[in-house]
């Protein structure tokens, strides 16, 4: 007990000798060292947020921010099917991309982490060489097997790639937390007479949630940001999503330029992203650096 | 145990026929049951990445062996490898693959430094760990797109303050600015995904050994060369791995904030602009294997030269 009590003070120690050799200078240093990484990754956020509040007159005006404020620009592209239309397409393709990614990843995932079975390591190499495609390589003939199949310019047209290139991503996040999941609750489940699939579905899916969350988000926000299949696979605001269709918004009038528009359509689709960022980000970080790290 | 060697030394056609049978397997084929669950679970996956990557890479290559130009489209026929020698032959092509090499090279070796000194200050940093954090997240997360624009109208004379700031400069009317401001654009963007990566390396690092160093006299930048960085070597390229794969295929950023005009063409846009301008889907479909070639080079060159763990494999958990 007296042996505890003096650990236990001599750590307070320690922490307090540590606390105290931090000098004013370090404190100093760390403060102006994250304030300017903190400033580096938010002005251009900012300066974007800004641009979106300028009136058109006040656009060609370079200062930072903007002299009078309106919201002009966002009833502007919101009262549009312009953009609204592409956002509506954006949230949908997007969510249904990575439902059916995560589904189809947390299957593979599972038996990768956990069943034993010939073909593994080329399942495993055939998604590390779809993560790292060029995706350009697989625009034309997409574009000219969607066009024959009548697929172009439409949602599942979209979904189905971002499907492929979501279950990469997914099964990466997943294996590596799945590896993380204490599996002798699975034997149990087992001894109990489940089968290997009830075991799956009632005891170890439960626990894999969390990941399953994390992977759903990263798997979102690759959907929400893809560009280049987005433009070259539709041509009408029937299937283009929000990122494709800001460079067809266009000014209050024919002779206005559609800056004010383009900045405030892009501060709608950054939302989502800092709203995931506030609430998520000790997931994202974790399933960022899992995959890729642990393995 | 042996269940599992006897598993392993069963040959796939035994497997076939006995799926094809659909005979209930007893209990004690466990194993067998594994096996074929195993596949049925990785089925979907697998069926849907083949559908949208191997089928049409090899309609690619088949593409880029005819003279296919929507324009004529009575004129299309078989004409082998004309196309890549079109190609390899233009000067197009040339330049588009220095612009690239040059963004590539500059933006990952850039956007390493920058990495490993953000993920030294997440991870050493004595307050406000938390929303540093936060800020990095929000470049990694924001759309490639809406950030380029805030770029282009940054620099755009008489609209953006960073043109102002500049005395009116406009960089994004001559070749080598223009190209800065795409790297500029790129490292923005990506460096917050690098120090990520490098921070969770950075923690895999033992503090003892840090300390054990201290005490025998080491500088803090020796402690770096001689004890951080030997012992984050994999992680580190890994996360080189995946910025160069990422990088080569540069697209976003260069058709927001040029166009690829005045010589500041991607690869990923010359093949683009064959596709959607020209029409022309041979040419396009032979640049676009020309890239896939060329990614394939980067990777060999990083698992073979440099010894990079693939991601997933059993050797890179050490």
């Amino acid at each position: 007990m007296a042996a505890v009590t003096t650990t236990t003070t001599a750590r307070t120690t320690t922490t307090k000798a540590r606390t105290t050799t931090t000098t004013t200078r370090q404190k100093w240093g760390w403060g102006v060292t994250d304030f300017v990484v903190i400033a580096l990754a938010l002005i251009p956020v900012l300066w974007m947020a800004s641009l979106s509040f300028k009136t058109p007159a006040a656009i060609l005006d370079p200062s930072f921010l903007p002299a009078s404020w309106t919201w002009g620009n966002y009833t502007q592209i919101l009262s549009t099917a312009t953009f609204i239309r592409p956002l509506i397409n954006s949230i949908g393709i997007g969510l249904i991309a990575t439902f059916i990614s995560v589904v189809f990843a947390s299957m593979a995932a599972y038996a990768i982490a956990r069943l034993r079975f010939p073909g593994k390591s080329v399942l495993i190499g055939m998604a590390l060489l779809i993560a790292m495609f060029p995706i350009i390589a697989l625009v034309t003939p997409l574009f000219s097997i969607e066009r024959a199949l009548g697929l172009f310019n439409t949602w599942p047209g979209l979904i189905i790639p971002y499907v492929a290139f979501g279950l990469p991503l997914g099964i990466y996040t997943l294996s590596a937390f799945f590896r993380e999941i204490p599996w002798e609750l699975e034997k149990a489940a087992k001894v109990d007479g489940a089968t290997p699939f009830q075991a799956f579905v009632k005891v170890i899916a439960p626990l894999a949630a969390p990941g399953m969350v994390t992977t759903s988000i990263l798997v979102f926000l690759a959907c929400w940001n893809e560009f280049l299949l987005a433009i070259s696979l539709t041509s009408t605001i029937a299937a283009r999503t929000a990122p494709a269709s800001l460079a067809y918004l266009s000014g209050s009038s024919q002779f206005t330029v559609p800056t004010g528009p383009i900045a405030a359509a892009a501060v709608v689709i950054t939302i989502p992203i800092i709203i995931f960022v506030l609430f998520f980000q000790r997931r994202i970080v974790a399933g960022l650096t899992s995959g890729a790290v642990k393995g | 145990m042996s269940t599992g060697t006897q598993v392993a030394a069963e040959t796939a056609a035994e497997q076939v026929t006995r799926r094809g049978r659909r005979r209930k397997p007893p209990l004690s084929e466990g194993a067998k049951q594994e096996r074929r669950l195993g596949w049925l679970l990785c089925a979907p996956a697998v069926i849907v990445m083949l559908a949208v990557t191997a089928y049409p890479v090899v309609y690619a290559v088949w593409l880029s062996l005819q003279r296919y130009n929507l324009e004529l489209p009575n004129e299309v026929k078989f004409i082998g490898f004309a196309n890549y020698g079109a190609v390899l032959t233009s000067p197009y092509w040339w330049q588009a693959l220095w612009v690239t090499v040059l963004i590539t090279v500059v933006s990952v070796s850039i956007t390493l430094v920058l990495g490993m000194l953000l993920a030294l200050v997440m991870y050493r940093t004595i307050f406000g760990r938390g929303t540093v954090r936060t800020a990095a997240l929000v470049p990694y997360g924001i759309v490639t797109v809406a950030a380029a624009y805030g770029w282009y109208y940054a620099w755009t004379p008489g609209q953006g303050y960073l043109s102002a700031l500049f005395n009116n400069a406009a960089p994004l009317t001559s070749q080598y600015k223009a190209i800065a401001v795409i790297i500029v654009a790129e490292i923005w963007k990506t460096t917050p995904f690098m120090g990520l990566l490098l921070l969770a390396g950075l923690s895999l690092v033992p503090e003892d050994l840090q300390k054990a160093a201290k005490v025998d006299g080491a500088t803090g930048w020796q402690r770096f060369w001689r004890i951080t960085v030997p012992l984050m070597k994999p992680a580190i390229l890994v996360a080189l791995l995946f910025r160069t794969l990422d990088s080569f295929r540069i697209f976003d950023n260069i058709f927001i904030l040029t166009k690829g005009n005045n010589g500041t063409q991607s690869v990923s846009i010359l093949a683009w602009d064959n596709l959607f301008n020209a029409l022309n889907l041979g040419i396009g479909a032979a640049i676009s294997i020309l890239i896939f070639i060329c990614v394939v080079i980067i990777a060999a060159v990083y698992i073979k030269g440099f010894g990079t763990a693939a991601p997933g494999t059993d050797t890179e958990r050490r």
